[in-house]
């Protein structure tokens, strides 16, 4: 019975990147790292196989929120914080439908804390990327719940004294099945992350360290700089051992009170090291903990494991309970109850 | 002297109130004698008052919950002003539902409740039952508690589940106070118990019977009561609450429509059964989200909507104070979506288990901006169908959000409801945009609606979002002119509604005295009262509204034919407002908000004080 418009998909192998551009100009401040974020999905969602017509990014309120109406999709730029929310509604109907929300640290851990933390306990299908600049860009500079402890802005004249959350600490507490980090100057990896969100069942949270060259610029410069990069990345590959450094000479490892420390591949031999699983939660929050300037900063997937789906489950109710009552009308629910007729 | 059942009493019509401790099963007794009622022909009307706390300490005026049940062999309209009858199982029942009893009325009590300790949290320092305080009623002292124990004590259950028998002790007697039959209430209990527990079936049957031939044979009444059958309109019956109406109107809409069903909705009082009844109906095809918060309720409707969906939000005031800038984006969105509004006694967590219509004007302008939404209402429990019914053709014809209201005293009380045909409903006619050629978001029809083009549609991509856009495409836009121009539209098309409002039916006098204009959940208390007035002869006529926003077109028409009109409101005279805004017609109003319905006879008197110039 299904009133959806039944007509032939389009051609998915035959997009390219253009396809998914729109004709609004692009309203982010010149150099802002949004733009290798929209560039680098724009690029990856034609290798996905999937067409246009079947795309549906949401988006809630803040800079990165403007994402939508630069995608050539079917697009909404919702209220702030409860674009997981809106998201939800159009997967639970349509779970054919290829569903991402795109957010912002303000807007998916503060305003709509409630909304991430639900949507990612449930998982629900949605590709949800966090655009992570650790400030309120839009409303010109305000500290974020990602700010850094300390953090002078317009609104904490003498330093924040909120601790700030640590957003994928948050989401392997919500229970989520995917967690992923990357770099909004790394495209290739970043591509990579947009690939293994896409594929996986339920829901896959990416944050982006993005940064915000007005209100909060160099914030990841450790990390997006070449000349610091290979000292404090660590790029996570499951089934590998945690190294990194220029070359690859320092490593992860657990001391005897089970506390991760920095070591020298070359004192205590790669067998010593942590190996990277993205099924295990324990390593997947301990991983989450490494902390600049301590340790490496982990980027990757965090965590990937299978489960099924909330639409996967609604939908099979759904169709579970039209088997045992095949053909119903609402007619017969009218009367479902005790009938008595009035001569 | 002749046996005491032999004689038998006709009466047209009664109010009985069962009324107990929370756990004491009132809800239960009462259901079980309206379905019996109804079954025995007579027309009647209901209305559940319980607490806000699942189980108050027992004992305690504030754990005590009440049912009661109007019925009669003429048509009624509400569950009555006044019992004639009241089921005490405790002294607390007593208490609080003693003022309500008539002058004269029967009063049945529980006297094994009415120890020491019981008469004293109630606030008695002697026993009412013995103080010849209650000389104005008839008074029947039954010990309930022991007979119950002893009816069942061969079958073997604890003492503490053995009490639980006791209503239907309470019940049998009433059944035979009222000639009534058992034969539903021992189907019920066969069905309900039987296989699970069987014990607990057998209690409660031998404690009915037990109760009725109490009645029978301890020439405790004197006589007995008969109401015969109402002359009701022919057809095949049921018994509807408000929130099974509502629920069953959105089904049929999705039906009407070929819509898939969607409620987000997050538990309130006294909304949840709507979440409870659409969450049963799976094979329907509904799909129910029970969200974490009221907002990502309404939020998921709204993205149900974009996708195509029938969406529906569930919730009561608080509720809707929460999700007021959702409803604005989907206002912004121009996407049809039923916001449901079953009201209770307010401001912020108020009397969730109380009606009330104090959010009237919360339903009309409750948003940031100017935010018009369509707003029609329910008027009595079965009446909740068709108006979910014409709530979807509004919002799906003008590609709008519609706020629905109901309230505490529709969506628990229950009438008798003629089962309608779904062939005889007129469809929703709903068509999805395909044509790409020209396609813009915002282009609109005749009723200025603009096309529903859900995901998965080739070629016509497009984003919609809270920011002012421009007309026609759909784009971003701080344009002044083009703001201006789109708070007009938005307002036209909600006024356009009003193009749809059939003719109003104004009930009595179609000109004179004083028109009573009412709207919502207190149809019944209003008809009554003005029924009453016009069979004594009164220029009394009586309109009551469903649509709120916009008004109908001919209502300012039939208000001046009026010399007065009378606006009774369980509020502070929400609609009064609204009409003299409206229409400059100084409306009388005249309100309450005590949590409670109105009664027949306060809005008689409220009448005749217009018609006698005494106000």
């Amino acid at each position: 019975m299904s009133k959806y418009p039944n007509l032939p998909s389009t051609d998915a192998s035959a997009l390219t990147r253009k396809d998914f551009a729109t004709d609004q100009d692009v309203r982010w401040c010149p150099g802002c790292g949004d733009y290798s974020i929209l560039a680098q999905v724009q690029r990856t969602l034609p290798e996905l196989g999937i067409p246009r017509e079947d795309y549906v990014f949401i988006s809630g309120i803040g800079c990165s929120s403007r994402f939508p109406y630069y995608m050539d999709t079917y697009g909404m730029h919702s209220i702030h914080g409860r674009a997981p929310a809106v998201a939800s509604g159009v997967k639970a109907l349509r779970p054919e439908l290829n569903v991402w929300v795109i957010t912002g640290d303000g807007d998916a851990l503060s305003i709509g804390g409630n909304h991430l933390m639900h949507a990612l306990r449930r998982n629900i299908g949605l590709k949800i990327i966090l655009f992570n600049n650790r400030i309120y860009g839009l409303t010109k500079g305000q500290y974020s719940p990602t700010s850094e402890q300390g953090k002078t802005t317009k609104s904490t004249p003498m330093g924040s004294i909120d601790y700030p959350f640590n957003p994928v600490g948050v989401a392997l507490g919500a229970e989520a099945t995917f967690v992923a980090r990357a770099v909004d100057v790394d495209a290739r990896h970043l591509q990579s992350m947009i690939q293994r969100m896409a594929a996986h069942e339920g829901t896959a949270l990416l944050e982006v360290y993005q940064n915000c060259n007005i209100f909060n610029d160099g914030a990841y410069a450790y990390l997006s700089d070449r000349r610091t990069k290979v000292e404090h990345e660590l790029k996570l590959e499951h089934g590998k051992p945690l190294r990194f450094g220029p070359k690859n000479e320092k490593g992860i490892m657990l001391d005897r009170s089970m506390r991760p420390i920095v070591v020298e591949v070359e004192d205590v031999g790669e067998d010593a090291l942590l190996v990277h699983d993205e099924t295990n939660p324990t390593l997947s929050y301990l991983l989450s903990q490494l902390l600049h300037p301590d340790f490496p900063t982990p980027v990757g997937v965090f965590r990937c494991v299978e489960r099924p789906s909330y639409e996967r489950m609604m939908s099979a109710q759904v169709d579970e309970a039209k088997r045992r009552k095949p053909g119903a009308k609402v007619q017969q629910a009218i009367e479902a109850a005790h009938i008595w007729t009035v001569e | 002297m002749s046996k005491a059942s032999d004689a038998v009493e006709t009466v047209e019509t009664v109010a009985i109130r069962f009324a107990g401790d929370s756990g004491d099963g009132m809800q239960l007794t009462g259901t079980q004698f309206t379905q019996t009622s109804a079954l025995a022909g007579n027309d009647l009307a209901t209305f559940p008052d319980f607490p806000a706390e699942i189980r108050a300490p027992a004992g305690s005026l504030a754990g005590v919950s009440g049912f009661q049940l109007n019925f009669s062999s003429r048509e009624v309209f509400t569950h009555g002003d006044a019992p004639d009858v009241l089921v005490a199982m405790n002294p607390a029942a007593l208490r609080v539902n003693l003022p309500d009893l008539k002058p004269g009325g029967i009063l049945i009590a529980n006297t094994q409740a009415f120890s020491d300790k019981n008469l004293e949290r109630a606030g008695y320092s002697e026993n009412p039952l013995e103080d010849g305080s209650l000389s104005a009623y008839k008074v029947y002292p039954v010990d309930i508690t022991t007979m119950t124990l002893n009816a069942i004590a061969d079958v073997g259950l604890n003492q503490r589940a053995a009490v639980r028998s006791k209503n239907f002790f309470a019940l049998g007697l009433v059944y035979w106070l009222f000639n009534r039959d058992l034969a539903h209430t021992e189907r019920w209990i066969e069905a309900k118990f039987r296989a699970k527990t069987p014990e607990v079936a057998d209690a409660n049957l031998h404690a009915l019977r037990a109760g009725y031939n109490y009645g029978e044979t301890a020439e405790l009444f004197d006589h007995s009561y008969m109401v015969r059958k109402a002359s009701i309109p022919a057809g095949r019956y049921r018994n509807i609450t408000g929130n099974e109406a509502l629920g069953l109107g959105m089904l049929a809409a999705a039906e009407l429509s070929g819509l898939e069903l969607f409620l987000g909705s997050y538990p309130i009082t006294p909304a949840s059964d709507i979440l409870h009844f659409l969450s049963k109906q799976k094979h329907l095809g509904v799909k129910t989200f029970q969200a974490e918060d009221e907002i990502a309720a309404v939020a998921a409707a709204v993205g149900a909507a974009f996708a195509g969906g029938l969406a529906l939000t569930t919730t009561s005031g608080p509720g809707i104070a929460l999700k007021g800038e959702a409803m604005g984006l989907a206002m912004m969105l121009e996407l049809p979506l039923i916001v449901v509004n079953v009201q209770r006694g307010g401001p912020s967590t108020g009397l969730p288990t109380k009606t009330e219509q104090s959010d009237l004007l919360q339903a009309l302008f409750g948003r940031n901006g100017e935010c018009p939404m369509p707003v029609v209402a329910a008027m009595s429990p079965g009446d909740c169908f068709e108006t979910a019914i014409e709530a979807v053709r509004i919002a799906v014809r003008h590609m709008v959000p519609v706020v629905l209201l109901s309230d505490g005293y529709l969506a628990n009380g229950a009438e008798p409801w003629r089962v309608p045909e779904m062939s005889a409903l007129e469809p929703i006619p709903v068509e999805f945009h395909t044509q790409v050629e020209g396609f813009q978001p915002y282009n609109r029809d005749e009723n200025l609606a603009r096309p529903w083009a859900v995901p998965g549609t080739p070629g016509l991509e497009h984003r919609v979002g809270g920011l002012e856009k421009q007309d026609g495409t759909g784009n971003v836009s701080y344009d002044p002119a083009n703001h201006e121009h789109m708070i007009h539209v938005r307002q036209a098309k909600v006024d356009k509604v009003a193009d749809f409002i059939p003719p109003t039916q104004v009930f009595g006098a179609q000109e004179g005295d004083v028109l009573v204009l009412g709207w919502g959940g207190t149809y019944g208390a209003l008809h009554a009262g003005v029924s009453k007035l016009v069979d004594e002869g009164a220029a009394v006529g009586q309109v009551h509204l469903r649509h709120l926003n916009p008004f109908p077109k001919d209502l300012g028409d039939i208000m001046r034919r009026f010399r007065k009109v009378l606006v009774p409101e369980l509020n502070l005279g929400q609609l009064a407002m609204l009409l003299r805004a409206r229409y400059l017609i100084d409306v009388v109003s005249h309100t309450k908000v005590q949590g409670k319905p109105f009664k027949e006879s306060e809005i008689v008197q409220a009448v005749r004080a217009l018609l006698e110039g005494t106000r």
